[in-house]
């Protein structure tokens, strides 16, 4: 049987040229960055040069970058870090209610140390309201943390427009872009963006290397103590191979956004086709205009999702309820409750479909297909 | 070429590497998703978990994965103290510690916490009895290396961790990133209830490393988020990298077997020669030492005009610890020694792997000693 992964937001396979260019840097620059002699000299070089690569694609700059061992080490490191640095000017924080569990978790730690955290609503199609934003915004309002597109419906949030008001306010405005980064156009200074979390793994790279990027100027109490690494922001010997990985995948995601973008938008096109022809009763959770293009998320009236779940992974297709990071857990999303309510259906009934490398149309349909007949036997239809 | 840094980091053994590609090929998935593909890295992510332990000797519950050394330090540290800061606010360290370890302290200092860092003798030990005597009521933590990275001392974990039996309400924590795999401890005969590994420094990759926290012991996570590693430690993990280090572990302890004879006479050959130069003074104790660190000054040499001297000859080493190297600031070990402060500057480590041979020691003893007289003619 051949398997269908359509789970790309959860993580994605590497790239060949990726594991090429790590397994180089393994065997052939070993280095502690930190040693003087060529070994670390070397292994320095590479990790500057991926910086440098990494910082333009968000049109940052070199030292604006810290290297950090994923998503939920940049996100954790942004928010205490900025939540720490500027508690002298208040300790209000304003996020969203649809955050992944590295913002909101760290909101919850942070409301344990005496902050205190308003969590924007969303619409039904999971987009805050910059309305809602400068109603909430106080005096004493330090940080703000959005989402630029959201992990289980793929919405995107009005972050430029986010941007533009928070450049008339002192807060600190950081947004975890680790599902979008590789498939929207990021540039932090059009946007007014000051600190951006990104996943390797999400674009193709290695597990275990992401990093924070954090505008000049801008004060930021490290997590992790020891060596001098990173500029004294993240200390530990830098993971010089991952890094290097991490590079290739962007180069490779910055080259191929384009096509790639086109291919995934018509790939939602082909599954919500298919469904309609199979006469599937389903409805978009989310929108199809203000998304992006690589995570649509489904529901499927009287159905019920563990139950399809267990189903398409036996038809050998791998989808998701959500979040993977909920750990094994098949609660509600805490997405679909804010979008819908606790007691809405669709809250058990959604499926998140999400695209990326070596999948094809052939499989996109074949997957629209194989969710069909499901569908159909759990509504007796 | 002669790499005698592997105390700074070691090449990955071509096994680990081959493990990494296949993990990264064939089980990419995310452990925390619920199908098939999430299945089967979940399904990898627990027999590492199990090998680590065995080879530890320790339970899969116990063992916590993390990026790093760095990162388990941290965690170790910050997370008992913020955890038992009920039960009081101060730890107990030593002055040899690597930065990770004090740096990770001297936050908890400004965040009201008391700190003693107890002095070691010239031979850069610590004395269980002086650590004893450093504790208070409200003492919650003493955190102590196993082996010294810019040195290569072995402290006396076992009797400090048998001392502490008697004081129960304080949790020991061992930093043991230089000594794992090649000087095998017993956690719990030495009552050891959290200790850190790094598998860069086994010849697995950078990025990857543990914490063992012994059952029935909390702590507070230094990184929220989707709640793996029980709760402990948030963030996708990082598959590939944690089973690379599972088999380097293995493969470290391994090579020890037949290798660790060997290492040691390299040791004693490398310090033979080096003692018969004239102005070389060799730090490392002769006794109660790792066998594969020697630490060593030549007098009147800048310990980086050394190194880089040593590496035209394709050669090697290091100033002292790697993560300190680009200061300028003498050998924290070496002063904690009682060495002034000429010879902390001019010190040099050779550190070795269970790669390193025979002729290799012999061949690099003879380029040292023409490098120092070399470099003594230039300067006369």
């Amino acid at each position: 049987m051949e398997r269908i992964y359509l789970d790309h937001a959860a993580t994605s396979p590497m790239h060949p040229k990726v594991i090429e260019a790590v397994v180089n840097v393994m065997n052939s620059n070993f280095g502690n960055p930190s040693s003087i002699h060529s070994f670390g000299r070397e292994a320095r070089l590479l990790v500057d040069e991926a910086r440098d690569i990494l910082a333009k694609s968000i049109g940052a700059k070199r030292n604006e970058i810290i290297f950090t061992s994923g998503g939920t080490e940049a996100d954790n490191l942004a928010l205490i870090g900025i939540a720490e640095a500027y508690k002298s000017n208040g300790k209000h924080i304003i996020s969203t209610e649809i955050e992944h569990h590295a913002v909101l978790n760290t909101c919850k730690e942070l409301e344990n140390r005496g902050y205190e955290v308003t969590y924007l609503p969303v619409d039904e199609t999971g987009k805050v309201s910059v309305d809602d934003l400068k109603k909430n915004l106080r005096d004493d309002t330090i940080l703000v943390s959005v989402m630029f597109g959201n992990n289980e419906v793929g919405t995107l949030q009005p972050i430029k427009e986010i941007g533009k008001v928070l450049a008339e306010h002192h807060a600190v405005f950081h947004t975890d872009a680790v599902q979008a980064y590789g498939l929207e156009k990021i540039n932090v200074n059009e946007a007014g963006i000051d600190l951006l979390s990104v996943s390797a793994h999400k674009i193709n790279g290695p597990k275990g290397i992401g990093f924070l990027y954090i505008r000049d100027g801008i004060k930021l109490l490290p997590r992790i103590f020891g060596g001098e690494q990173e500029r004294k922001r993240r200390a530990g010997t830098e993971n010089v191979a991952s890094i290097v990985g991490f590079k290739e995948a962007v180069i490779i995601s910055q080259q191929e956004m384009h096509a790639r973008r086109e291919k995934y938008r018509e790939w939602k096109n082909v599954l919500i086709k298919k469904l309609q022809v199979e006469e599937i009763d389903f409805r978009i959770n989310g929108s199809l205009e203000n998304a992006m293009p690589h995570v649509i998320n489904i529901s499927f009236p009287g159905t019920n999702v563990e139950a399809m779940l267990v189903n398409m992974d036996l038809s050998g297709i791998a989808v998701s309820s959500g979040s993977a990071c909920t750990a094994g857990s098949v609660d509600p999303s805490h997405v679909l409750v804010a979008m819908f309510g606790k007691d809405s259906a669709r809250i058990r009934n959604s499926i998140r479909f999400s695209f990326g490398l070596n999948n094809t149309t052939e499989q996109i349909e074949k997957a629209a297909l194989e969710t069909a007949k499901i569908v159909k036997r759990m509504t007796n239809k | 070429m002669i790499y005698f840094d592997n105390s700074a980091t070691t090449k990955p053994y071509e096994e680990v590497v081959d493990s990494f590609v296949k993990v990264s090929t064939e089980y990419f998935g995310n452990p925390s998703s619920l199908h098939n593909i999430g299945g089967k890295a979940e399904q990898l992510l627990t027999q590492a978990r199990s090998q680590v332990a065995r080879l530890l000797n320790v339970k899969d519950s116990e063992i916590y994965f993390t990026s790093g050394g760095t990162e388990s330090n941290n965690l170790a540290i910050k997370g008992t103290a913020l955890m038992y800061r009920g039960r009081g606010r101060h730890i107990i360290s030593t002055t040899i510690e690597h930065p990770s370890v004090t740096e990770a302290i001297n936050q908890l200092e400004q965040l009201g916490f008391e700190v003693t860092f107890v002095p070691v003798d010239s031979d850069g030990r610590v004395d269980a009895k002086e650590i004893e005597k450093a504790i208070r009521h409200d003492t919650i933590l003493v955190s102590v290396m196993h082996i010294n990275n810019e040195v290569g001392t072995i402290q006396p974990i076992k009797e400090i961790g048998t001392m502490l039996k008697e004081y129960p309400k304080i949790l020991f924590h061992v930093d043991h990133v230089q000594g794992a795999g090649k000087v095998p401890i017993n956690f719990y005969d030495c009552g050891i209830d959290l200790c850190t590994i790094s598998g860069h420094k086994f010849h697995g990759l950078k990025g990857t490393g543990a914490l063992f926290i012994r059952d029935g012991i909390r702590i507070s996570p230094l990184l929220s988020g989707g709640n793996q590693e029980l709760n402990t430690r948030s963030g996708t993990e990082n598959v590939a990298g944690i089973v690379a280090m599972a088999k380097a572990l293995r493969l470290t302890i391994q090579k020890r077997e037949t290798g660790i004879h060997q290492m040691e006479v390299i040791k004693d050959i490398l310090r033979d020669e080096l003692e018969k130069i004239d102005g070389v003074k060799v730090h490392t104790p002769k006794e109660g030492s790792a066998p594969y660190i020697l630490n060593f000054s030549v007098r009147g040499f800048r310990a980086e005009v050394f190194v880089h001297a040593l590496e035209e000859q394709d050669i090697y080493v290091s100033t002292t610890s790697a993560c300190s190297s680009k200061k300028k600031s003498p050998s924290k070990t070496l002063i904690a020694m009682g060495l002034p402060e000429e010879e902390a500057n001019s010190a040099i480590r050779i550190s070795l792997s269970f790669e390193n041979t025979m002729e290799e020691a012999v061949y690099a003893a003879d380029k040292i000693k023409q490098t120092i007289k070399q470099l003594g003619e230039v300067m006369n």
